[in-house]
Order: structure tokens, then C-alpha cells, then sequence
């Protein structure tokens, strides 16, 4: 904690940056309110099934612009399933189905008309397990605009500039671009992934538990990233570790077998939930 | 005494006895691996180390010359000339031409006595195999200058002097001539085609006529060159090696029969080193003479790795693509099992299988075709409606196809699945994917496959029996003339010459060493290939290391 900049010691900094918003309400309430005033991604009634069996149950939610929102929840409680459905990375898996709806700035993601490739561009995504690609670091940060169409040497150089050094690790790297980046430590390789995910300029960023096979000096650079990001950036994280979900997010959802049991503000979750279950799994009796 | 303390069945439930027998086995591999090589080594380099030249002399008076190659204990035997129980030595006797052949085998109890002079003499011969004997010059006008005046410096001038010419003759029978056939060919069957609607227009008219003008010139700078030719040969017959057999006979050697002289007897170590290497060199250097009998075996050498390098191009490609499209588009399923266990047998397939297929698709089908189509002229001479270096490389690509195939789908599935999503995380479509990242980090696996191949390629003959390859190709595939690669041509392998000069050839004694020198470059050139590909392999593994942190 002693490491973070200053004005960011506060634990939850939304809640005081924008106005309060009444603890009493239901979390849908809440959503419904924020839908109309500044929501990203909007998630409404969707069924998730990976072949014949369900993963997730009519989920409603909203993420809000420049906001951290984080998921919680056991494992195979279908928080990574949701993740994965906000860029349609499940359609890699064989059998996978969503129903219901996943509007991006108003607009269905799930439409017939929507380029896959287009979205991912927008909505970017760091995993649990670092995979930078075996080249060089520099290439790994160009890879995305190279393949979007940067080709001119110049912007590509400004922009792994920029990238590394939104992902914090510019000073580390900038004399061995050229190295492999399997050369990095694990820390670094995950910030370098953030890196290559910034590098396309996304609108959000998806994070799959990044920090689940980091030690806690590199957690807490992460973390620390995270912050930032926010400032520019629509985040929505995994992650199994509830102290990490209270320090870093605005909001955050409960999942359990596949439901959202309870979404609202990280403040009410972890202080007041509404929920038994959700009060059984922050203070520890399973999970 | 417990059961658990008996120390025989510790041995047995500790799992010595079983490693013991793992071990062995492990051993008994590497002892075969080894004594095969060493029985390759020891039979085939021995024959360019020069041998000791013996004179004996027998009991009937009679004097033989020559080199023991072998000796054994006489088996049982009810003749009278052939004792049990004695020794008895195999000769080289040489001189094929005068004694009908060139080895013979000597009962040790009628030997009287043996020495080895050193003036006895080897001589190697364009035909009939080595000479033995005791030698001496004859001048040009006839006059015997006796070898006692001379040093070996005139052997070696005489030698230097044979095999200018016969490069001289070489040059003049291959370089000049030969292009001179080759326009010639290729004038004609311009004509030809001019021909073959039936009739001509005016133009074509004009064009026949330069032809015909053409092949006149031709014709004469061929007649030019035959008389060159003549002279050499002549040149070449003045002067005339003397050689005195053991039976007291002599032998003329014109100049243009001598390959090489020697004294082995009157030779120190360092030379007989100097000699060993000179003659390895040439065996792997020049081509094969006297029906692949005696000489080298480059074409066979050249024509191996040609064909391999062929099959490499043609098989990579279409492995590589359809292992992508199976492990990564195909929907996997029943089908897609069914494919890949068919491919897998396809392995298991008998290689004379696809040399018949070859023949009947590739050389019939496909040659007979592209003949008709594209060179009409020399019909009825086939082009590539006969076996040829390509249908040759391109059956083999179809037996080795299923390795590839194998070796890439798995070095495609061993790609992490982080890569995938990591790529198409960002925006990436399933081609980009595929095309930068993993064919390049399935690249190891790939190489792979491609080293399974090419082992298994250079192995086969008998498909290439059947599509292409023969006992003596006149000219290489690959020569000066365009288009330089001759796809078209048939081509000597070394797995076929192995065969030959083992099994086809009208002298197998004198063979024998060749077919264990054969096999030996056989092994050492699949070794060199892949070694190279290994090399490679390493190189991009370093660089595609798939392993974090």
C-alpha cells in the first residue's frame, strides 16, 4: 500500500469522485440509472451454454465508462465465462452459445453484422497466464497495429513508446526492445501483455485474474496500473483475490453457479451485501 | 526368515532385474548399431588402402602375381585338389583380360615360395580391370627405354600426361560434341513441330529453311570436332605402356587405357596415406566405369540429394497445409477422424505400392498428358511420359506426405493455446493468427517432420525403380544448357547402385567393396541431411522457445 501514488491511498476513490449513490437502492435500480448516464457495456438477460450445458443464468449488469468493475465469485462460478463473453472470445470454444444481449456503447455485440475482429480491437484482454509471443518485445507490442495497418516505422516506434510506457515498464525495457520477451520476468511479462493490449488503442480492457501467478511486489505494480488505466480506459477484471477486487474496483458482481447473485458499488458489496451468500464468501464461511 | 526380507524377491520388487533388463536392451541396440557400421567401415575402406603386391611361386613352376584378399580353412570337400582341413588364400590376380578372372584361389600347401618385390606394378585400367605386372616404356618410335633408368617421377609424368588427354578426349567427346547434339536435338524438333498441322505457311517456310541452314553448320563443327577427336586418340596411341605378366606375357596399354600407375611395394607409409585419400576422393568425385564396377559414384551421389532436395519442396508445402486445415479449420469430427486415420496407414503402405501408383498416375497419366500437350514434336519419344527425376521426387512426396502431416499436426496442437488467444485477443483474425504465430512456433515440429522424411526418402528405392531411376544416366539433371534443371531426366540413386553392383553387375568379386562403400555414403549422406535439418531445427527452436521465464 505504501508503494501507490499519492491520491490513491484512498481504497475506493469512485465513490467520493462522483455522487453518492443511495446504499438502500437495489443493484438493478443502480444499473438502470447508470445505463442512462454513462454506461459502457451494457448486459442484459444473457444465457451462456457451453454445448447443452448452462454457465450463466439471465446476468444483468452495467459497466460504467472510466470505471473498475471487478468479478468475484468461486471457481467455475462463470465470472471468466462473463469476461469472455464482453469481446466474444467464447467463440472460440467449440459449442459455445450466448443468448440474450451485450450492448457496447448501445450496440449489440451479438448482432449478425458485427466484425469479431473489430470489437477485440476495442475491447482489449490481459490473461491469467502471461503470453507474450515468442519475438522480440518490441514486436510484441507492434504485433496489434501492425496488423490492424500501421506499417509507417515511425508511428509504430511512437506507439510501443507509448504503450510501455502506459503499462509501466518503458524504463525497464527501453535499451533491449530487440530481446526476446520470453527474456522478462513474469511480472514484466504480464505488464508487457497489458502493453501489446494497449497498443491497439481499445476502449476497455478486459483482465482474465492477472495477477493469480504473479508474487505480491508484481501484483502490486499491476495494481497500481489498473488505477491508471482507469483514468483512460473501461476496465472489468477477474479476480479470485477479494482484496485485490476491494482495492482496485469501482463496482463489483457476485457470481455464483452461473448467477449474479449481487452487483452494486465495491463499497457495499464488501460492507453492506444484500445477500447472504455474498456475505458467506466475503467473510470466508466457503469459497 | 519374513517373505519381505528375502533378498531375492527385494531383487525382484525393487526393480533391479527390470532395469537390468531395460539396460540391455539398450545395449544390445547400440552393439548392433555398432557392428553394423564397423563391418560397413572395415569392408568398404579397406579397398582404397594399396595393398602389398605378393609373387609366388607355385609348385607346377607357374608365378603368380596379385593381392591376398581373403583366406579360409577348406570346408569339407570330397576332391582331391582341394584338401579339408588346410588354409587356403583368395587372390586379386587382375589382368581379366588375359586370365578370365580377376581372382583365384591358391591352396596354401602349393605355394613354395612368396616375396614382394618392389618393382611389381598396379596398374589401373580405363577397361578389364587393374593390370599386375613389372612395367617398362616404349618411346614413340618404338624404342623399350628400360624402367631401371627411370624414377617413379617418369611413371608420374607418364600418368600426368594419360590423363590430360583423356580430359582432353573427355572435353572433346562431352563439352563439345555434346552441345552440338544437344542443338542439333533441339533444331530438329523445332522442325518437327514446324511440321505437325501438315503443312507450312510462308513464314514457317522461311523458318524451316534457317533450320535447315542451321543444322548444316552443325553438322560440320561436328565433323570438325571428330577429326579433333581422332587426333587425340591417335596422340593417345602412340605411346604404349610395356607391362610383363607373371605368366612371362606382355600386355600393350596404349596411353588413353592408363588411369593410374603405382608401385604399392616401394611405397612408404606416408604415401600410401597420400594414395588412400586421393583414391576416396576420386570415388566419391568421379563417375562410375566398366558397368559401375569400377570408377566413383557421383551421379549416384548428386542424383540422391537432387531428388531429396525435390521431394523437400514438393511435400513441405502440402503437408504443412494440410495438417493446418485439419487441426485448425476442420471441423473435428467423424470425418476428420476417419482422414487422419487413413493418413496414418497411408504411412504403413508397401513403397513399391506407391512407385506402381507413380508410374501408373504420375509417368502414364500425368507425363503421357503433359507430352501431349506441351512437347509433340519428339512424340513418339516420350518426355516426361517416362520415368524422370520429378515423377520420382513426386512419388516419394506422396510416401512421405503422412510424416509430414503427423509431425506438423503435432507441433500445431503443442502451440499454447495462450498464443491463440492471445492473438485473436487482439484483434487478430484466425488467419493472422495462424500465419504469425503458430506455423512459426510449430516450426521445430514441422522441421521435424521434414527430417522424418527426408531420412525415409533417401532410404527408398523401390518406387524409385519404377519412376525414374536407372543403372547409368548419361548426363546429370542439372547442366549448363536451359533451363539448367531437368526435370525430365532420369537420374542414378545411390540405394539402386547399392543394388546393382552388389546383384546386376558382371564382375561381383571385384564389387563387393564398392557395395559396403556405397552403403557407407548412402548412410553418411542421409546423416549430412539431416544434420542440416537438426541444425536449422535448434536454430529457429532458440528462437520460438515456447517455454516462459
Amino acid at each position: 500500500m505504501e508503494a501507490r501514488p499519492a491520491g490513491l491511498s484512498t481504497t475506493l476513490p469512485m465513490v467520493t469522485a462522483r455522487p453518492p449513490i443511495p446504499q438502500s437502492r437495489l443493484a438493478r435500480d443502480q444499473q438502470t440509472q447508470a445505463s442512462t448516464v454513462d454506461a459502457k457495456i451494457l448486459v442484459r438477460n444473457l444465457d451462456f451454454f457451453y454445448g447443452e450445458r448452462q454457465a450463466l443464468f439471465h446476468v444483468v449488469l452495467t459497466v460504467r465508462t472510466h470505471t473498475v468493475t471487478s468479478f468475484i465469485g468461486p471457481s467455475g462460478c462463470g465470472k471468466s465465462t462473463l469476461l469472455r463473453c464482453l469481446n466474444r472470445m467464447n467463440d472460440l470454444v467449440e459449442g459455445a452459445r450466448a443468448v440474450g444481449r451485450v450492448e457496447l456503447d448501445g450496440v449489440d455485440i451479438y448482432d449478425l453484422g458485427i466484425d469479431v475482429t473489430d470489437l477485440r480491437k476495442r475491447v482489449g484482454m490481459v490473461f491469467q497466464k502471461s503470453n507474450p509471443f515468442p519475438k522480440s518485445i518490441y514486436d510484441n507490442v507492434a504485433y496489434g497495429p501492425r496488423l490492424h495497418g500501421t506499417k509507417d516505422k515511425h508511428t509504430l516506434d511512437e506507439l510501443v513508446h507509448q504503450s510501455l510506457q502506459g503499462a509501466g515498464l518503458w524504463d525497464e525495457v527501453k535499451d533491449r526492445l530487440a530481446q526476446s520477451a520470453l527474456s522478462l520476468s513474469g511480472g514484466q511479462q504480464q505488464r508487457l501483455c497489458i502493453a501489446r493490449a494497449l497498443a491497439v488503442q481499445p476502449e476497455v480492457i478486459l483482465m482474465d485474474e492477472p495477477c493469480s501467478a504473479l508474487d505480491p511486489i508484481a501484483t502490486g505494480k499491476i495494481e497500481e496500473l489498473i488505477f491508471k488505466l482507469k483514468d483512460t480506459y473501461t476496465v472489468v477484471i477477474v479476480t479470485h483475490n477479494m482484496q485485490q477486487a476491494a482495492r482496485v474496483s469501482n463496482q463489483c458482481g457476485f457470481f455464483l453457479m452461473g448467477e449474479l447473485v449481487e452487483f452494486g458499488d465495491t463499497k457495499t458489496i464488501f460492507t453492506t451485501p444484500r445477500d447472504k451468500r455474498t456475505e458467506d464468501y466475503i467473510t470466508g464461511r466457503f469459497g | 526368515m519374513g517373505n519381505g526380507s528375502h533378498p531375492m524377491k527385494n531383487f525382484w520388487r525393487g526393480g533391479e532385474l527390470f532395469v537390468w533388463m531395460t539396460a540391455s536392451g539398450v545395449a544390445i541396440s547400440l552393439l548392433m548399431v555398432g557392428s553394423m557400421l564397423s563391418l560397413i567401415m572395415v569392408n568398404g575402406l579397406g579397398q582404397f588402402w594399396p595393398a602389398t603386391l605378393h609373387e609366388i611361386r607355385l609348385k607346377t613352376q607357374e608365378i603368380v602375381i596379385g593381392e591376398v584378399v581373403g583366406q579360409e580353412v577348406i570346408p569339407n570337400s570330397s576332391t582331391p585338389d582341394k584338401p579339408k582341413g588346410l588354409a587356403r588364400y583368395r587372390y586379386r590376380v587382375g589382368n581379366r583380360d588375359v586370365f578370365s578372372s580377376e581372382y583365384r584361389w591358391i591352396n596354401g600347401e602349393d605355394i613354395v615360395s612368396t616375396s614382394s618385390p618392389n618393382d611389381l606394378t598396379f596398374v589401373e585400367r580405363r577397361q578389364w580391370g587393374p593390370a599386375f605386372g613389372r612395367l617398362s616404356i616404349v618411346a614413340v618410335d618404338g624404342t623399350t627405354e628400360n624402367m631401371d633408368s627411370h624414377t617413379s617421377a617418369a611413371i608420374e609424368a607418364l600418368v600426368a600426361e594419360s590423363t590430360n588427354l583423356r580430359q582432353r578426349i573427355e572435353h572433346v567427346e562431352r563439352d563439345e560434341i555434346g552441345a552440338i547434339n544437344y542443338r542439333m536435338e533441339k533444331a530438329r524438333l523445332e522442325r518437327q513441330a514446324l511440321m505437325l498441322d501438315g503443312q507450312l505457311s510462308p513464314r514457317e517456310v522461311q523458318e524451316d529453311r534457317r533450320l535447315v541452314d542451321y543444322i548444316a553448320t552443325l553438322e560440320q563443327e561436328y565433323q570438325a570436332q571428330t577429326v579433333t577427336l581422332e587426333q587425340l586418340h591417335k596422340e593417345a596411341g602412340k605411346k604404349t605402356l610395356l607391362l610383363t605378366l607373371s605368366n612371362g606375357k606382355t600386355a600393350r596399354l596404349t596411353l588413353e587405357q592408363i588411369i593410374a600407375v603405382s608401385m604399392p611395394n616401394d611405397m612408404s607409409w606416408i604415401h600410401k596415406l597420400n594414395a588412400y585419400l586421393h583414391n576416396l576422393w576420386l570415388f566419391v568425385s568421379s563417375e562410375p566405369r566398366e558397368a559401375n564396377t569400377e570408377g566413383g559414384i557421383f551421379p549416384a551421389i548428386f542424383g540422391t540429394v537432387l531428388m531429396v532436395f525435390l521431394m523437400t519442396i514438393a511435400v513441405m508445402p502440402f503437408g504443412v497445409m494440410a495438417a493446418v486445415y485439419l487441426r485448425e479449420y476442420a471441423k473435428q469430427g467423424v470425418l476428420v477422424r476417419l482422414v487422419r486415420i487413413a493418413v496414418n496407414n497411408l504411412a504403413g503402405v508397401p513403397s513399391i505400392v506407391f512407385g506402381v501408383f507413380g508410374l501408373a498416375f504420375f509417368v502414364y497419366a500425368l507425363g503421357g498428358t503433359i507430352d501431349q500437350w506441351l512437347f509433340p514434336e519428339s512424340l513418339p519419344n516420350p518426355t516426361f511420359g517416362t520415368g524422370g527425376i520429378l515423377w520420382a521426387s513426386l512419388t516419394l512426396a506422396l510416401l512421405t506426405v503422412p510424416v509430414v502431416i503427423v509431425a506438423t499436426e503435432e507441433g500445431l496442437s503443442a502451440v499454447p493455446r495462450d498464443f491463440r488467444e492471445g492473438s485473436v485477443g487482439l484483434g487478430a483474425t484466425k488467419f493472422e493468427t495462424i500465419w504469425h504465430v503458430i506455423l512459426p512456433c510449430a516450426l521445430p515440429g514441422i522441421l521435424t517432420g521434414l527430417i522424418l522424411a527426408m531420412a525415409r526418402a533417401a532410404g527408398e528405392v523401390a518406387p524409385l525403380m519404377l519412376t525414374g531411376v536407372v543403372k547409368l544416366a548419361p548426363s546429370l539433371p542439372l547442366d549448363s544448357y536451359v533451363p539448367f534443371l531437368h526435370l525430365d531426366r532420369k537420374f542414378m540413386h545411390l540405394g539402386f547402385h547399392i543394388y546393382d553392383v552388389g546383384f546386376q553387375s558382371p564382375n561381383v568379386e571385384a564389387a563387393k567393396p564398392m557395395v559396403y562403400m556405397t552403403t557407407l555414403i548412402l548412410i553418411l549422406v542421409v546423416v549430412l541431411l539431416n544434420w542440416a535439418a537438426v541444425m536449422l531445427r535448434n536454430r529457429l527452436r532458440k528462437r520460438f522457445a515456447m517455454s516462459a521465464v
